[in-house]
């Protein structure tokens, strides 16, 4: 190793010969090209070059010997050596055949060529997406004509994993969501002495807003980017085209029980959400507020009507279908490694997300327009 | 410096209760091509693992370029690992860069090169393992088989290591594909004589490439030596590599490569000879 290290030195022995010793290797040559400089060479006609100090050599230092000797063939001086070993000599020759290499470097895009394309791919995308749709419609509407091949047992095991299993993490997130809420009104609430108001400030907002768009934040990461990651394994492992020339219809199989499990699971979760969610207000309005369970509850029944709580069911089956359709289209897109299963299933969750709280939004202007 | 490059010292090696290696011994020469071959779980791939510092042995002593290699330093560990290269089988080319940005990645990261030299040295490595410039702009994903083996060549190849592990350089390739891997290898070791060390099962590359071959059985090396000198040994797992039909053709092959290239020596010789000896005059 310590051979290695030896610098690269090149000295003009005389005013004709330049000699070369020491390792010219990659770690050694990066100031060669100065101690070039320093020499005299370019009005001579003939340089020998005296290779018999030379240790190592390696292709990194042959490269930059070869460029250093074009330069000085380009000014007219002839290029002699002398006192090589073969090894070396091989490789000088083996380096100067591909000295002219013509390095490739990539096309720098102008600012609005890099709009014009990020532009069109998300143009690409949004089309891709509404196809995606398309077909899944089709082949619903295709396979609501066979009830026999309607595949139940996917849909039951789809709406234990996405449903069932997550029941747990939703419960404690929506309880620990409505202590938060009611926390935070308490502290308002109390100033004006409207302790009581606190029932209308957890169960609307806990009914319509909070119940439904947690629990599909929380599925959307935990399910959508579990689908999307499935079928874009299956993509990479040619399982998917190994469905179709079975003669299955990958939507029938992978997408539709998806989809219909997580449209059961996620209003039910949602349910148990708002149970958790006004739980943990209920607590919390006893704890700061003074308000007993009996009070709470009966405004609670007065107040918060049907409406409420039916919103909030509708928004969940309408983020059901953005989180599934999102995650298997998501899967279905991914090309080539795994490297593309992890950006997609990333994808999936960003996306879904993004359209459900758009969804969200649009929702409450339109409602707010109803009056509900 | 000794003329072993690696000395493997009764490695074993076990997982769980399954032992894999027992007191296994296997040198290396410096400058030579040496095949480690074997069946599907004789351990090959662990004992190249062990090799390049990614699985320890429990016992026994491997000394690369004569260092025990379990002994040593983080940064002498480090300035070995700047002495080999390795090819894995299934390139370990990083999926977020170039073809390029791979190739020149252990230059950028161990050496103070100047960028355009470093692009100039990776464009030289990309035409030298065969691969056209344009595949040099493009990510691992775009690549074909064939295409990833010689970019994950070219990047092994980056630092000129004096010693270079190929692990099943040829696997999944078509016949073409394979017998352009030969080549590569060849001319690779005729431009500056690194030791190669390599994992494969590919007949047609024992005959034409190696020079000694390691037959892996039974936890240790079975057999060792040159083709030549293995097809008579008469263990039944050596024997696989020789009977059959696609030993026999592979055989074949090389021997009648082997007489066309007597045959071209001959015909040169006398060529030079008519033309009066010109090699002389330089």
């Amino acid at each position: 190793m310590a051979l290695q290290k030896t610098s690269a030195v090149v000295t003009q022995s005389a005013p004709d010969t330049i000699l070369l010793s020491g390792g010219w290797t990659a770690h050694t040559v990066n100031h060669v090209e100065k101690q070039f400089k320093a020499l005299n060479l370019s009005s001579l006609k003939q340089c020998v070059v005296d290779g018999s100090g030379l240790e190592l050599l390696d292709t990194v230092g042959a490269w930059v010997l070869q460029r250093q000797f074009q330069h000085l063939q380009r000014k007219g001086v002839h290029i002699v050596f002398q006192h090589w070993s073969p090894r070396f000599q091989r490789l000088m020759s083996a380096v100067g055949k591909q000295i002219d290499i013509n390095v490739l470097y990539p096309e720098k895009r102008s600012l609005l060529e890099k709009v014009g394309l990020g532009g069109e791919a998300v143009w690409q995308e949004a089309f891709a997406l509404f196809s995606f749709v398309g077909e899944a419609a089709l082949v619903l509407v295709k396979s609501i004509r066979y009830p026999k091949r309607w595949r139940w047992r996917p849909i039951f095991h789809n709406i234990q994993k996405s449903g069932f299993d997550a029941l747990p993490l939703v419960g404690l997130t929506s309880f620990l969501l409505g202590i938060v809420v009611a926390y935070q009104g308490a502290d308002q609430l109390k100033l004006y002495s409207a302790n009581i108001f606190v029932v209308d400030l957890i169960g609307f907002s806990m009914l319509r807003e909070f119940a439904p768009l947690i629990t599909a934040i929380l599925i959307a990461g935990r399910s959508g980017s579990a689908y999307a990651a499935q079928l874009g394994t299956m993509v990479v492992t040619d399982e998917i085209e190994a469905l179709q020339t079975i003669g299955v219809e990958p939507m029938e199989v992978l997408v539709w029980p998806k989809i219909l499990a997580l449209a059961i699971a996620l209003p039910l979760l949602t349910v148990f959400a708002d149970i958790a969610g006004v739980g943990g207000g209920m607590i919390m309005a006893r704890l700061q507020l003074d308000i007993g369970w009996h009070e709470f509850l009966d405004r609670f029944g007065k107040i918060i009507g049907l409406t409420a709580f039916l919103i909030g069911i509708g928004k969940a089956i309408v983020f059901a279908f953005v989180i599934a359709i999102i995650g298997c289209f998501q899967g279905f897109r991914t090309r080539g490694n795994a490297d593309s299963v992890g950006r997609q299933t990333t994808r999936s969750v960003v996306q879904s997300i993004f359209i459900m709280i758009v969804a969200d939004a649009i929702f409450s202007v339109a409602f707010s327009m109803l009056g509900l | 410096m000794s003329d072993n490059v690696i000395e493997m010292i009764k490695v074993g090696t076990r997982f769980g209760s399954h032992v894999v290696h027992e007191n296994l011994d296997l040198t290396v020469k410096r400058g030579e091509i040496l095949a480690i071959v074997g069946g599907s779980g004789s351990g090959k791939s662990t004992l190249l693992r062990e090799l390049i510092l990614l699985h320890r042995p429990d016992a026994g002593m491997i000394n690369i370029f004569g260092q025990d290699i379990h002994a040593l330093s983080e940064d002498e560990a480090t300035e070995l690992k700047l002495r080999w290269g390795v090819m894995f089988q299934h390139g370990g080319l990083f999926g977020t860069l170039t073809v390029n940005e791979n190739i020149g990645l252990p230059l950028r990261e161990h050496t103070n090169l100047s960028e355009r030299l470093i692009d100039e040295i990776a464009a030289w490595k990309l035409s030298l393992s065969g691969l056209e410039p344009s595949a040099g702009l493009q990510y691992p994903s775009e690549l074909s088989g064939g295409m990833i083996k010689r970019a994950a060549l070219a990047r092994a190849l980056a630092l000129d290591p004096e010693l270079l592990f190929l692990d099943e350089p040829t696997a999944g390739l078509d016949p073409a594909g394979s017998s352009g891997i030969d080549e590569l290898v060849k001319t690779l070791h005729d431009l500056y004589q690194p030791t190669i060390v390599m994992i494969t099962h590919d007949l047609d590359l024992l005959w034409q490439v190696t020079d000694r071959v390691a037959v892996l059985g039974e936890k240790k090396v079975l057999a060792l030596g040159s083709m030549e000198e293995l097809s008579t040994h008469d263990h039944p797992i050596v024997r696989q590599y020789f009977d059959g039909p696609r030993g026999r053709a592979a055989q074949d092959q090389a021997q009648r490569r082997v007489e066309k290239q007597v045959q071209q020596q001959a015909q040169q010789h006398q060529n030079e000879e008519t033309k009066g000896q010109p090699w002389k005059q330089k």
